[in-house]
């Protein structure tokens, strides 16, 4: 499976995540998003940077309760929290957030 | 959300009219060799699998006693037909468990018994064939192993088993589900299910640290990795990543930290979570409790203590000791191990904690008894301790608390819907479907005593509930974890 950004195409997994993280471009988002019927404003694109930075520096996404925060310090406490990130990833900030970064899928009992 | 039909809560629990096959289209994904090698599977339908499959068996058969007692004494009495939550939610006959178990049954049959060996069709057996292995792998991943039909069986046939089996030939064959796979082969390599590599844990714990200070003013500590602690808490990676599992995990420690215990979690053993069992892998679920073993002795600790997790609990109090043990260089006088909630109940009843039940009048509670903590274990001194114990934390947590029906709870329990390594995207729909009657007893406590949130102590079941409850008109938010009750009610002072 693959997805087509910029003239490559880039491979997928089952879910629609990213096969290898180093192939990931900003293109690579908006295509996702396109598939999911949705458009990524700049509220997304604050999430999404800090999970390529957290996953840069820890090799892991997030925990959400540490998204939340940094949301928080960054945009202001009223969006610092689950719901805030829910309206704008419906399936899941963990989730849906991580796989338009080009991250690997949490998995586990989350 | 997804393409289909969320069942329709009924007034009274009703049985559905059976509609064949309408769940034959259920499977997940299958895992790839990056993820069987590590487990000691093989990558790929094996071209020889029939042989290997009923190699498999019989070597099973000779090994796990019960397994063919199972397989031989069921009478076909139906008692079990309506007691699967999958049944109930998705009306496929193959769901009920005594069908279930058949598609295995029927091939065991064919070349275990005289009978099915010489007359096949007169005793319903048939040979191993693709058909066969594609039914195991749809409908075997339609069992969560909650072991409810079990309780209703003359026979006392533990499904689970059955379900466990099976699952064990398809990955001797090659045929793995990659949920369950992938994971345990991140905790090979990384210590946990989530893949959360020590300085992440460590920076997750001190982000906590800095909440609680902020929130209450007192420096409750999550210590890692700290060699000569009293307890070693293990427990679900999801306790450190997810909600409402955090809120817990800030629980346990505000609890430690008011007993003025010294405690450390381990990042070699910072998972409770074994899938192995799962999958029905006694070479994989042990080499996953070897870590608990290995971080005990390493960081030299008295005591070990399990956070909520409810198929880790059954791991830890009923097979841990043969798994990994002897125990015998931990502290005799307590038990091994403990159960979070053991642990807080025993302090409250000796006085010892302070609480302050109005922290929780914003919420009417009931308690979902997560399944193999109700029926595969035990918890505390006292017989079923493992209902009373986390009741009790919650009545000491709060005001208000109503139980659901007494068919749906106890050892009547009904699964969350996720749990036995079902707890996966590609399974949404058996995922939902499976919830109603869960959901169904819920919503009767929410219309008779105006319930607002539902309590629970496995990792499994709060990520299903925060998942499913929006398909049945509950938010997301309505679950909680049992010790976030108690965070929110203890009161900490730092005299402690």
């Amino acid at each position: 499976m693959g997805i087509e950004v910029n003239g490559k195409t880039l491979e997928v997994d089952e879910e629609g995540y990213l096969a290898d993280l180093n192939q990931w471009e900003p293109g690579v988002a908006d295509i996702m998003a396109k598939l999911d019927d949705t458009t990524l404003t700049d509220a997304h694109w604050e999430v999404i940077n800090f999970l390529r930075e957290y996953y840069e520096e820890y090799q892991i996404a997030p925990a959400v309760r540490v998204l939340t925060k940094a949301i928080g310090k960054k945009l202001g406490a009223d969006k610092g929290n689950s719901k805030y990130l829910y309206e704008l990833f419906p399936y899941g900030p963990a989730k849906q957030a991580c796989k338009y970064a080009g991250l690997p899928k949490p998995t586990g009992c989350v | 959300m997804a393409n289909f039909e969320t069942p329709e809560i009924k007034e009274y629990p009703t049985i559905p009219l059976i509609k064949e096959g309408v769940m034959a289209h259920s499977k997940p994904f299958i895992s790839k060799d990056a993820f069987q090698q590590p487990l000691g599977f093989p990558g790929e339908l094996l071209d020889n699998w029939q042989d290997v499959a009923i190699e498999k068996m019989g070597e099973m058969l000779g090994k796990y006693r019960g397994l063919q007692v199972f397989l031989d004494s069921c009478v076909k009495c139906g008692a079990c037909t309506d007691k699967c939550h999958y049944f109930l939610g998705t009306s496929d006959p193959k769901n009920m468990p005594v069908a279930r178990q058949d598609l295995l049954r029927k091939v065991y049959r064919r070349y275990f018994t005289f009978a099915g060996k010489y007359f096949p069709k007169l005793v319903g057996a048939v040979d191993m064939t693709k058909e066969v292995l594609d039914d195991w792998y749809s409908y075997f991943h339609q069992c969560s192993q909650c072991r409810r039909c079990s309780v209703y069986c003359p026979y006392g046939i533990d499904t689970a088993e059955i379900s466990m089996a099976a699952r064990e030939i398809m990955d001797a064959v090659g045929v793995g589900q990659k949920y369950c796979n992938e994971i345990i082969a991140k905790v090979y390599k990384i210590g946990n299910n989530l893949g959360l590599p020590e300085p992440a844990l460590r920076d997750t714990l001190e982000g906590l640290e800095e909440d609680v200070l902020e929130d209450t003013g007192v420096a409750v500590k999550y210590p890692l990795d700290v060699k000569g602690a009293d307890i070693l808490l293990v427990t679900p990676s999801a306790d450190f990543f997810a909600e409402p599992h955090v809120d817990g995990l800030i629980g346990y420690g505000k609890v430690f930290h008011a007993a003025g215990a010294s405690w450390t979690i381990s990042s070699h053993a910072s998972e409770a979570a074994n899938f192995g069992m799962f999958i029905g892998s006694y070479e994989n679920m042990r080499k996953v409790a070897l870590r608990i073993r290995e971080a005990a002795l390493d960081l030299g600790v008295k005591r070990i203590i399990f956070g909520e997790c409810g198929h880790a609990w059954r791991v830890a109090y009923s097979f841990l000791n043969t798994l990994a043990g002897p125990f015998d260089f931990l502290d005799p006088r307590y038990p091994v191990p403990q159960h979070i909630c053991e642990y807080t109940y025993d302090l409250l009843k000796r006085g010892a904690l302070t609480m302050d039940k109005s922290a929780n009048d914003h919420m009417r509670l009931t308690f979902h008894d997560s399944c193999n903590v109700a029926r595969a274990s035990r918890m505390g001194d006292l017989p079923g301790g493992q209902f009373v114990i986390p009741r009790e934390v919650i009545k000491a947590s709060c005001n208000h608390f109503y139980d659901m029906n007494a068919d749906t709870i106890h050892e009547g329990t009904f699964c969350c819907g996720g749990g036995g390594g079902l707890l996966t995207d590609d399974l949404m729909e058996i995922r939902v479907k499976g919830a109603l009657p869960r959901m169904s007893a819920l919503k009767q406590v929410v219309e008779e005593h105006g319930v607002t949130h539902l309590a629970a102590i496995c990792a499994i079941c709060k990520s299903q509930f925060s998942k499913v409850m929006p398909y049945y008109g509950f938010q997301m938010s309505q679950i909680v974890s049992v010790h976030q009750l108690v965070s929110n009610a203890i009161v900490l002072n730092d005299k402690q």
